[in-house]
């Protein structure tokens, strides 16, 4: 910065300032015990910073609206989901239906709702455990540590190299794939991921003072464990269940198209779109536009609704 | 650093062993015999060909055969196609596939750096919400719709490419675009992030200060340490491409190994099976033990004999 000849007309220096510039003001109190801002809780605090996030705010309304859908979807639609109805064959968008209709003249919107279904219903079922078995295993090596964590760890190491989409692959060629073979192959060794982030979390927590508090209070393991660890691990945990999701969806998609997906007659967006491939190059777009466009933007949704978790979850980040 | 690496081709080897122990157990538990379904067999016949195969000896005979089988790399024959073995297939399909998916890391790692750092260095300006919605949607569309959607405006209406196939530089466009959108997406994410962190750094500001260029200080300074953590998600990508490639290659009817492997899936061809998934495996995780040697050379920082956790 270059130094002016002239001071500005705003530059004052100390001794210049005059004195009746400057009022009494009798110390109050009261205002200096008001609160500045409104006492919150993690919780609220945390609310507070996601719903100022519009676009993870969006992903979380397109996420409600299509639970709605999925559960009420089918009800307003006057077709059955597995009705074939061949004279009516690719029929393109209109009003009686209202996404087309399908290669055997099944109602696409019908067919799109029944598949949200099954397509949330594994990735949610994926998430949640994931999550139980990834907080007992990762919670047990992170507050045990010493040799049982060394030893967990070692295991967590061996599975965490095993290719998870190739694992489930191959466990589905032999179970036979179903709803449930598909769920319990994504979770064989999807809980690892969540078992090293709690293990990683609890091994930190557990070294802060107010666990030491507690424990010098008398309380118990399990009351720990409760009060303590759990309340304070949960942040990156919700947010590694939002990202579950979205990759269960996809893996579910992606089997499929591998003919290894869910089976008639239940019909997953994977499925719809696998089975509208050879439509589109004829220009029957609607068959694969709604199921893609829908698992498209729930994983968007789910993406955006995570990562501004991340920021609102994150206590470094209050304001 | 020598024991770090013992202990890491340890962890190898008994991640290699579960992998094929579990094809093993899953190849047996399979109900009924293989050849259960070739036709014009007879009793005799079927006993020769169990026992040519060495499915008439007890399980565990079979588990050191198919473990010596394996560690000598041989895969057996297909089932479906008994004229040839898994071998000629791998021999056959890997190099496309690899072809396939080295390109597409190469342009994934470019374009997906260039991005991040674009994003970065226009920080909350509107190249850095394109660049970053751009990135989420990248990896929020599956690569299968992806490739069908190019397909059908790139190829079919338009007619800009090929529509399938692998014999020239312009069939590759098509399916390295659906194939690295999304780990373009991932690294140019986590680029500008890393990027943000490191341009704060002391040593940007000196640099700065000494009155170098911002694109020097980007390409010799910052980049350096900001590509530290594009590495370490490499491993995760490579899957990520492998498994990639098997759709893409049913898609774009590229004759790559993910082509037999989707092939062999619908016609349980259970020989074919398993020695790609081994194959693969054993690919997969020597890649992550070199990624995380190449880490451990690359960032100083880093010490590899350090005992213990994080």
């Amino acid at each position: 910065m270059k130094l002016k000849d002239k001071p500005s007309k705003h530059f004052y220096s100390p001794t210049d300032i005059p004195d009746d510039w400057f009022n009494w003001k009798e110390k109050d109190n009261q205002a200096a015990e008001a609160v500045a801002r409104p006492s919150l809780s993690y919780w609220q605090d945390a609310w507070k910073r996601l719903v100022k996030n519009r676009l993870a705010m969006a992903g979380l309304i397109f996420l409600i609206v299509l639970v709605i859908f999925s559960i009420f979807g089918p009800l307003i639609s006057p077709y059955d989901v597995n009705k074939q109805d061949l004279p009516n064959q690719y029929q393109p968008p209109s009003a009686d239906h209202w996404f087309g209709t399908d290669n055997a003249g099944r109602d696409v919107f019908t067919r799109t709702w029944y598949g949200a279904r099954i397509s949330l219903f594994v990735g949610l079922m994926a998430a949640l455990i994931d999550f139980s078995i990834g907080i007992l295993y990762g919670g047990i090596a992170g507050y045990k540590g010493g040799r049982t964590d060394n030893i967990m760890m070692r295991i967590i190491e061996v599975l965490y190299g095993l290719p998870y989409l190739l694992v489930v692959i191959l466990l589905l060629v032999v179970l036979g794939p179903s709803l449930s073979t598909i769920i319990i192959a994504l979770t064989v060794t999807g809980w690892v991921g969540m078992a090293r982030i709690v293990r990683g979390q609890v091994l930190q927590i557990k070294n802060f003072e107010f666990v030491l508090a507690s424990k010098s209070f008398g309380a118990k393991t399990p009351r720990i464990i409760r009060k303590n660890l759990l309340p304070n691990t949960m942040g990156p945990i919700i947010v590694q269940m939002t990202l579950t999701v979205p990759s269960a969806i996809f893996a579910e998609a992606f089997l499929s198209f591998l003919g290894l997906g869910i089976q008639a007659p239940f019909a997953s967006w994977g499925v719809m779109a696998n089975d509208s491939l050879g439509a589109i190059l004829s220009g029957n777009w609607w068959t694969l536009f709604f199921p893609a466009f829908f698992i498209s933007f729930t994983m968007f949704a789910f993406n955006v609704l995570g990562d501004g978790l991340q920021d609102a979850l994150d206590p470094k980040l209050r304001k | 650093m020598l024991r770090y690496i013992l202990k890491r081709l340890l962890i190898m080897v008994i991640t290699l062993w579960i992998i094929v122990t579990l094809t093993f157990i899953l190849m047996v538990s399979i109900p009924g015999s293989p050849f259960n379904s070739e036709r014009g067999t007879n009793e005799a016949v079927q006993a020769n060909l169990e026992a040519h195969y060495n499915l008439d000896e007890p399980y565990v005979i079979q588990y050191f055969l198919y473990l010596k089988s394996i560690v000598t790399f041989d895969f057996g024959p297909s089932i479906k196609q008994p004229s040839q073995t898994v071998n000629d297939m791998l021999g056959r399909g890997f190099p496309i596939s690899f072809e396939l998916g080295i390109i597409t890391i190469i342009v994934a790692v470019i374009s997906g750096v260039t991005l991040g750092i674009f994003a970065a260095l226009k920080h909350n300006k509107v190249i850095d919400y394109m660049a970053m919605g751009f990135a989420v949607l990248g990896i929020s569309i599956p690569n299968f719709v992806l490739a069908t959607l190019l397909i059908q405006q790139l190829a079919v209406n338009y007619e800009l490419f090929p529509v399938a196939r692998w014999l020239s530089p312009a069939h590759m466009i098509l399916p390295v675009t659906a194939l690295a959108t999304g780990p373009m997406a991932i690294i140019a994410r986590l680029t500008r992030s890393t990027m943000l962190e490191v341009l704060t750094q002391d040593y940007i500001k000196m640099a700065r200060a000494k009155g170098l260029s911002p694109w020097k200080i980007v390409i010799k300074h910052a980049l350096k340490n900001a590509l530290m953590p594009v590495v370490t998600i490499m491993g995760t990508l490579l899957a990520g491409i492998l498994t990639g490639t098997f759709v893409i290659e049913k898609i774009f009817a590229v004759p790559g190994m993910g082509k037999y492997f989707v092939e062999s899936i619908n016609q349980r061809d259970y020989p074919v099976i398993m020695g790609t998934t081994v194959f693969y495996s054993a690919f997969l995780i020597i890649m992550l033990f070199l990624v995380d040697l190449a880490y451990g050379i690359l960032d100083p920082r880093i010490k590899l004999h350090k005992k213990g956790g994080e």
